[in-house]
């Protein structure tokens, strides 16, 4: 098994009195697809944000690439749940891609040279090159997440995470969506959170389900046996650490 | 009908003729235009930020509470520029941090901000010995009474703001669109959200010598508000919104001049009549649009 990128020790976290993540354990070896699922509220997308370093857990210790969550953040690339910005702010779809190349090169003025081609390289990649000078308010649903896979790929990342990459869009989209992510897991490992059990466990290595409590452990159970007798070979292991 | 036309036809030319040759006479009139002119284009690059970011309400807060500053400077007999600007800039950063650290209260601390900082000012200026007749153009503004050396504090503070804009672009940006990303990407958030707000401050100073506080949240967001109705990326907005404030304060002093009405609210007369015909044609316009597209 080649080495962790992220290593998760005895991790909990809590809003106020509700506890929300409790004990979890995770290891991601480098070069993994990992589908994080589990039902709404299940401490996905809090998981996810400790993980960048967003929310510091009360308990527990969070590696990425062996250093603490903020100090990884150069290194990771991040797809939000869309939308978390207003469709109708004015910025074209090349201006959203190049903020991924911000926090690198120089503070003054504009993007350099070299950040202009790595944005043309990300959007060729992900195939929204013609919609470069397009306002974003005018995309699809499918066409702004590709956008949005883009800026974080602009980030050039070693890591990358995705919160619910297809919430919004229809299941042609999302299966082409899932297409690109199987195709650049060949260079980086990538964690992906979703609630659709079914539909990624076609595509991921592993899928970890996560609840909040040791209460709701064993539907989480029932689950992960629920997917294996299901979709057989696809899944190769359902790993429950909590 | 013919002749009535021709009749109103020559009136109006008279009176620009009047204008324009008042206008090579006195100094106030030009120095009133200039005026007009820098204002316009702090006001067309920061207006964009607060119409996106949607902040009204913030830089109202701002705006108001510059007359506490201008009562003490006037109290304590320093310049009301100076007293207006340290006002704004205390009110943006308070503001800005009940916005990071006390959002659930949020409108209720600024609207009392909004309400302390006019309280304060209306104090010192009652307390100001043999000096209350100016309260309505610190309110209402009065472009044409600026003394020329202002021009230059002015020109100044438009320098700040467009220098601090081109500098950062891409952080004022990306913390307006997103601003999780713009954190994990390293950009410091809370130092560049603060900043602005303090640019938003040198703003507003700028536009209540040019139209009075009560009236500056106007001049702020109506021409960035038309722009935003014809370009879709902010530093066109920035550009046309400029314009677009050029062109009202022209008109504004032009016309108040002829019809010897105060000029500030004249101008805001004018960009908010702007404002709802180009919100009217706009719309009409993408109507138009999904017809044919259809």
């Amino acid at each position: 098994m080649p080495e962790p990128v992220i290593e998760i020790r005895d991790l909990s976290f809590s809003y106020g009195s509700g506890t929300v993540l409790e004990h979890i354990e995770l290891d991601v070896p480098r070069g993994e697809f990992l589908g994080i699922v589990g039902p709404n509220a299940g401490g996905k997308s809090t998981l996810l944000k400790i993980m960048l370093g967003l929310l510091v857990p009360q308990s527990g210790r969070v590696r990425l690439l062996d250093r603490e969550p903020v100090a990884a953040r150069k290194d990771m690339g991040y797809v939000p749940q869309y939308p978390v910005f207003s469709r109708d702010f004015p910025v074209t779809a090349e201006q959203v891609v190049a903020m991924g190349r911000l926090g690198t090169g120089r503070l003054l003025g504009g993007y350099s040279k070299k950040d202009r081609l790595i944005v043309s390289r990300v959007m060729e990649e992900t195939e929204i090159a013609e919609l470069a000078r397009r306002r974003i308010e005018t995309l699809s649903g499918g066409q702004l997440q590709r956008v949005l896979v883009a800026r974080a790929l602009a980030c050039e990342p070693k890591i990358m995470f995705l919160d619910e990459p297809t919430a919004n869009i229809d299941m042609r989209v999302e299966n082409d969506i899932f297409d690109l992510l199987k195709l650049l897991n060949e260079r980086m490992t990538i964690i992906v959170v979703s609630h659709d059990v079914a539909f990624i466990s076609r595509y991921v290595d592993r899928v970890a389900c996560l609840n909040r409590t040791l209460l709701c452990h064993q539907t989480a159970d029932i689950d992960g046996h629920t997917i294996q007798e299901l979709y057989g070979e696809d899944v190769r292991m359902v790993a429950h650490r909590h | 009908m013919e002749r009535m036309f021709e009749w109103w036809h020559t009136d109006i030319d008279l009176n620009l003729m009047d204008f324009f040759s008042a206008l090579s006479q006195y100094d106030f009139l030009q120095t009133a235009l200039l005026a007009g002119l820098l204002a316009s284009i702090g006001c067309g690059v920061m207006g964009t930020y607060v119409v996106v970011k949607r902040i009204g309400y913030m830089a109202g807060g701002i705006s108001h509470s510059v007359l506490g500053g201008m009562g003490a400077a006037l109290f304590f007999g320093f310049s009301p520029t100076t007293g207006a600007l340290l006002a704004a800039i205390l009110a943006a950063l308070l503001i800005g941090w009940v916005k990071l650290n006390w959002h659930a209260q949020e409108d209720t601390l600024i609207g009392a901000l909004w309400a302390i900082g006019m309280s304060i000012g209306v104090i010192f200026i009652a307390r100001t010995p043999g000096y209350s007749t100016d309260l309505l153009s610190y309110l209402f503004g009065n472009i044409l009474l600026i003394p020329k050396p202002q021009l230059w504090q002015m020109a100044a503070l438009n320098i700040v703001v467009v220098l601090m804009v081109l500098a950062f672009y891409r952080q004022f940006m990306a913390v307006s669109f997103d601003e999780e990303f713009a954190r994990l990407r390293g950009v410091p958030v809370t130092l560049f959200y603060l900043l602005f707000l303090c640019l938003v401050a040198v703003t507003v100073v700028l536009l209540v010598q040019v139209v009075g506080l009560v009236l500056v949240i106007a001049l702020l967001t109506l021409p960035a508000a038309i722009a935003g109705h014809y370009v879709y990326t902010m530093g066109k907005m920035m550009v046309l919104a400029s314009l677009l404030g050029m062109l009202f304060t022209t008109l504004g002093i032009m016309v108040s001049y002829e019809l010897d009405l105060p000029p500030g609210a004249v101008i805001i007369l004018l960009a908010g009549i702007g404002y709802i015909l180009s919100a009217i044609s706009s719309r009409f316009l993408v109507q138009q649009q999904a017809r044919m597209d259809r």
